[in-house]
């Protein structure tokens, strides 16, 4: 059944979109095919750009790093979050409220107060450096180095592989482990066999969320990690704005964001009713979750 | 053109007042798939009467309802109320009441401000509206509850609650789009009750939409039977349910025992694999013609059982029958029958205390020929 | 609660219901031997909860350290640095207070570009359900999807150009589309809650469509705008990595000014900063719970 007409016409419907199109538009895709333009068509129409990309001897490596340091942030967070957001699933409202609060509250607050409480953590003479020298280690770097980078950033992008991975848990009936349990299987095997394949399209989502997040993550290489050891992030944003290079960084932009892309359309695929988009939206959407569940009980 | 009630034209909703005419012409709506949803339906609902609009689902019934209430665009026809063609006003402007199978009451506004809604629309003065509203939650006798949400009600006061926002505007037509289907027996039954008082003391004309047979029987002073965006019969119950003109209609009011009898079919006899049968010219229905294909109905009730042939009175139609099975209905029982050598399903209704009928049983039945009707199929 | 949480995995057994919505009982509460949590998971979870926190709780006490460096453990105890934080200075951008000031003010603008274009193009795109509106819903959640680098370098490009470089005009501009995929979502998902039954009772009870939107859709959809709101005030407020490209000397934002205290020159400040937001957010958060907790106690007590 259609709705009660005459309702909005099509034109109209247009018309409320134009706004936010036109800003869309103006403000992010007009820059993004500038720079793409540019960086197919400067000094004159040609691939240079991109094929120096890969020749100059320092994207390829600093893009393998990044993707190397994404995988095992990834990974990382992953083996953290799951049991987190696995516990999330089984307790009552009430402590469940608390774990989730304990999830948004960094997600939002400053994610520069994070970095930077990282950064006390990391930095030489800072507490890890202490404890180490404690056991006796001394010259533990982690400030300025990949790993450090990936230590801080897999703490940072925790609430991204919580979030998706206690949505998608959420959804499995637990009575199905009981019945496997009565059927005679051991805890462990019914958690393997049930639970671990039911809960995969959600794993997928989150650990895609988070891979393609990390890919492109500034905040925390810029500031826990150093230029020697940078990520694509950092390379990008010096190229375009030391050395003023909008050809090649508009190439490798280009390149980054075709990356990112790809990778969520390839986990859209995965998703059925829970899409990495849906995921990566999904941040805006946990916590009225929280502030509707308070206001309505 | 209908105008919308002004203050000039405030009635006491609990007085009676006319009605509106409703008359359909040539009426379709086409979506655009294989048959049109609604096919030309002329149609004229007289003021203050409660029509209802019976049928199967798909059948137009709530399509033709939109298109009173202004939901649908006309693809083709006229709608017009009482002397104005409203055809193409848009349903805000028709001010007619209507009631949905999910009451729609606004969830942020409380029952008395869900009532005063149309009242507010229509910019008649504060104590007018206090009053109105105080006056038809009375009528509907839910007096004391205008400070509840909707979600804090039950359905069938939540039902109640639509209602009154509905006439409270003193609406000249009243709409209802299967009121009743989300509720449960019981609760059904009351709010019937309920909607044919209101009715008595509102004098608006009703139309009512349901695909529950006797609903419509119970409530209507006319039934317009749908069938594939037409209209199938429309007349009172009894005509429908004594009368019937065509085998849907036969078998969608109550049960039937219907016998094909092929073309050809006119006063005098008819023979049924072997039967000879009288057919009484009063009970030809007048869509049999000449070479229309034909059915004889019977209904369980109007069917008697025997033992043999010897028990039949001169005069009946008879037919063997095969007892299949006995269902006890409290007040009467009914034998599902084979009818026939061919095994007609067919079903007759006996007294409940009966008891020398058994499974599997061959028996004789029979009926008077006036109770029979011959239906175009 | 809202979709996204309650998305359920299709459980391969079709005999099965998926599990209860969040917040609500998770099924059996009765703790039979299999059903209670292994103490080895509850202790893992716990120290996933401290480790969520950790950062933000070496901030707060390094927010009292007289050091001028960010040494730790935070040496004696002063609020010198909130007294700095809070103490004007004449360049307003370069002082803590004016740049807090700056993000207030760009998060504000922000706030309501967002929260109009985003609720106006969520209404629009709930009529518009042919592929175009699907490609036009994909175009706008693109700022979500795309890593803020690429946005933040392409933007601070084009913005050399249209010299809005370190203007307000282009902070809330570039913040804007960033924040409106949010609006966006939390609208949405208020409209997909909405009865559209009710807008025909609006009608057919005598109110035409422009009414029946201000009367009844309006309000049934505010608390997800309100929401949509909020999400677009925070994003803007915290949102650095475009902010630190397109800023100027003479216009930066907190998140600016912080990271250059970290990366230009030291100032710790910064301690007491980052312990300002983390309180102020948090207390924001816990608000509403707190409301919800005297309220249901309150009616228990009735």
């Amino acid at each position: 059944m259609t709705n009660g007409k005459p309702a909005r016409t099509s034109q109209a419907n247009w018309l409320f979109l134009v706004p936010a199109l036109a800003l869309l538009a103006v403000i992010l895709l007009i820059p993004l095919f500038v720079s793409f333009w540019l960086s197919i068509s400067s000094p004159t129409f040609t691939l240079d750009n991109y094929i120096s990309l890969f020749t100059d001897g320092i994207t390829m490596t600093v893009l393998l790093r990044t993707a190397y340091t994404a995988l095992i942030v990834t990974v990382v967070a992953f083996v953290i979050g799951y049991p987190y957001a696995y516990v999330m699933t089984r307790v009552g409202p009430g402590m469940r409220g608390l774990l989730l609060t304990i999830v948004l509250i960094p997600f939002w607050t400053s994610s520069l107060a994070r970095n930077f409480g990282w950064l006390i953590i990391l930095q030489d003479g800072g507490v890890l450096q202490q404890i180490a020298a404690f056991f006796g280690i001394d010259d533990f770097v982690l400030y300025g180095t990949t790993p450090g980078v990936i230590v801080a950033m897999s703490q940072v992008m925790l609430p991204f592989m919580v979030l998706p991975l206690f949505s998608a848990l959420g959804g499995i009936d637990r009575r199905l482990l009981l019945a496997a349990q009565g059927l005679g299987s051991s805890p462990v095997k019914a958690f393997w066999k049930i639970y671990w394949p039911l809960s995969r399209a959600g794993v997928v989502s989150g650990l895609i969320l988070v891979y393609t997040l990390s890919l492109g993550f500034y905040v925390t290489p810029a500031l826990v990690g150093s230029r020697q050891q940078s990520q694509i992030s950092q390379l990008l944003g010096q190229r375009m704005t030391e050395l003023l290079d909008f050809a090649g960084g508009g190439a490798l932009g280009t390149l980054i964001l075709v990356i990112t892309l790809l990778l969520v359309a390839w986990a859209n695929r995965f998703g059925g009713s829970y899409t990495a988009l849906g995921a990566v939206a999904g941040r805006a959407s946990p916590t009225p979750a929280i502030i509707e569940g308070a206001r309505e009980r | 053109m209908t105008s919308i009630d002004t203050r000039a034209d405030v009635h006491d909703v609990t007085r009676r007042q006319a009605g509106t005419r409703i008359t359909l012409t040539d009426v379709t709506k086409d979506f655009g798939l294989d048959a049109p949803a609604v096919d030309s339906i002329s149609l004229t609902i007289e003021p203050g009467e409660f029509m209802t609009f019976l049928g199967p689902s798909g059948s137009g019934k709530t399509t033709t309802l939109n298109l009173i209430a202004g939901f649908e665009e006309l693809t083709a026809g006229r709608i017009t109320l009482d002397s104005g063609d409203v055809s193409r006003l848009p349903p805000h402007k028709r001010n007619l009441g209507m009631l949905f199978q999910n009451y729609a009451l606004f969830p942020h506004l409380t029952v008395a401000q869900n009532v005063a809604y149309p009242l507010r629309e229509r910019r008649v003065p504060k104590d007018e509206i206090r009053r109105r509203v105080a006056d038809v939650l009375e009528l509907v006798q839910l007096t004391g509850r205008d400070g509840n949400l909707p979600r804090q009600l039950s359905g069938g006061q939540q039902q109640r609650v639509a209602l009154a926002r509905a006439i409270v505007f003193s609406p000249r037509a009243l709409l209802l789009d299967e009121p009743l289907g989300a509720l449960d027996r019981n609760l059904r039954g009351a709010l019937q009750l309920e909607i044919r008082r209101i009715h008595r003391e509102v004098g608006a004309t009703f139309v009512f939409v349901t695909h529950d047979q006797e609903e419509a029987m119970n409530l209507s002073d006319r039934i317009a039977l749908f069938n594939q965006g037409r209209l199938e019969q429309v007349g009172v119950p009894e005509a429908l349910y004594d009368r019937p003109e065509t085998l849907f209609a036969a078998r969608f009011l109550g049960d039937s025992n219907v016998f094909p009898l092929g073309t050809g079919v006119a006063a005098g006899v008819a023979g049924w694999e072997g039967e000879r049968w009288s057919i009484v010219p009063d009970t030809i229905s007048p869509r049999v013609l000449r070479d229309s294909e034909a059915a004889m109905v019977v209904r369980p009730e109007a069917v008697c059982v025997g033992r043999s042939r010897d028990d039949v009175p001169v005069g009946m139609n008879a037919t063997s029958a095969r007892v299949r099975d006995i269902e006890y209905q409290g007040s009467y029982r009914t034998l599902v029958l084979d009818l026939g050598a061919a095994g007609l399903p067919g079903r007759a209704r006996i007294d409940a205390q009966a008891s020398e009928f058994a499974l599997g049983d061959s028996i004789v039945a029979w009926w008077r020929p006036e109770r029979q009707r011959i239906v175009a199929v | 609660m809202t979709q996204t949480m309650t998305t359920p995995v299709e459980p391969e057994d079709a005999l099965t219901q998926p599990f209860p919505a969040v917040g609500r009982r998770p099924g059996v509460k009765r703790r039979n031997k299999n059903d209670r949590i292994p103490l080895w998971l509850s202790v893992i979870a716990v120290v996933v909860a401290v480790y969520f926190v950790i950062p933000t709780l070496f901030v707060i006490p390094m927010s009292f350290s007289e050091a001028r460096t960010f040494v730790f453990p935070p040496v004696g105890f002063t609020l010198d640095l909130y007294r700095d934080f809070f103490t004007p200075s004449p360049n307003a951008s370069t002082s803590w207070i004016g740049s807090l000031g700056n993000s207030v003010l760009v998060a504000l603008l922000t706030t309501i570009v967002a929260t109009t274009l985003g609720t106006a193009a969520a209404l629009g795109l709930d009529r518009l359900t042919g592929r175009l509106g699907g490609f036009a819903r994909t175009l706008l959640m693109l700022p979500l999807v795309a890593p803020s680098i690429v946005i933040a370098v392409d933007v601070y490009m084009m913005f050399l150009q249209w010299r809005l470089v370190g203007t307000l005009q282009g902070y809330v501009l570039a913040h804007s589309v960033i924040a409106l995929p949010f609006v966006l979502v939390s609208v949405t998902a208020a409209l997909s809650s909405f009865d559209r039954g009710l807008l025909r009772a609006a009608a057919a009870l005598g109110a035409s469509p422009t009414r029946a939107f201000i009367t009844v859709t309006m309000p049934l959809i505010s608390r997800g705008i309100l929401t949509g709101a909020i999400f677009a005030f925070v994003t803007s407020f915290d949102e650095v990595v475009v902010a630190l490209f397109i800023r100027s000397p003479q216009f930066q934002t907190l998140p600016v000014l912080m990271y250059n205290s970290v990366t230009a020159e030291i100032d710790p400040t910064l301690s007491a900063a980052s312990s300002l937001i983390v309180v102020v957010v948090t207390m924001v958060f816990l608000l509403p719970q707190i409301f919800g907790f005297v309220r249901r106690h309150r009616k228990a007590k009735k």
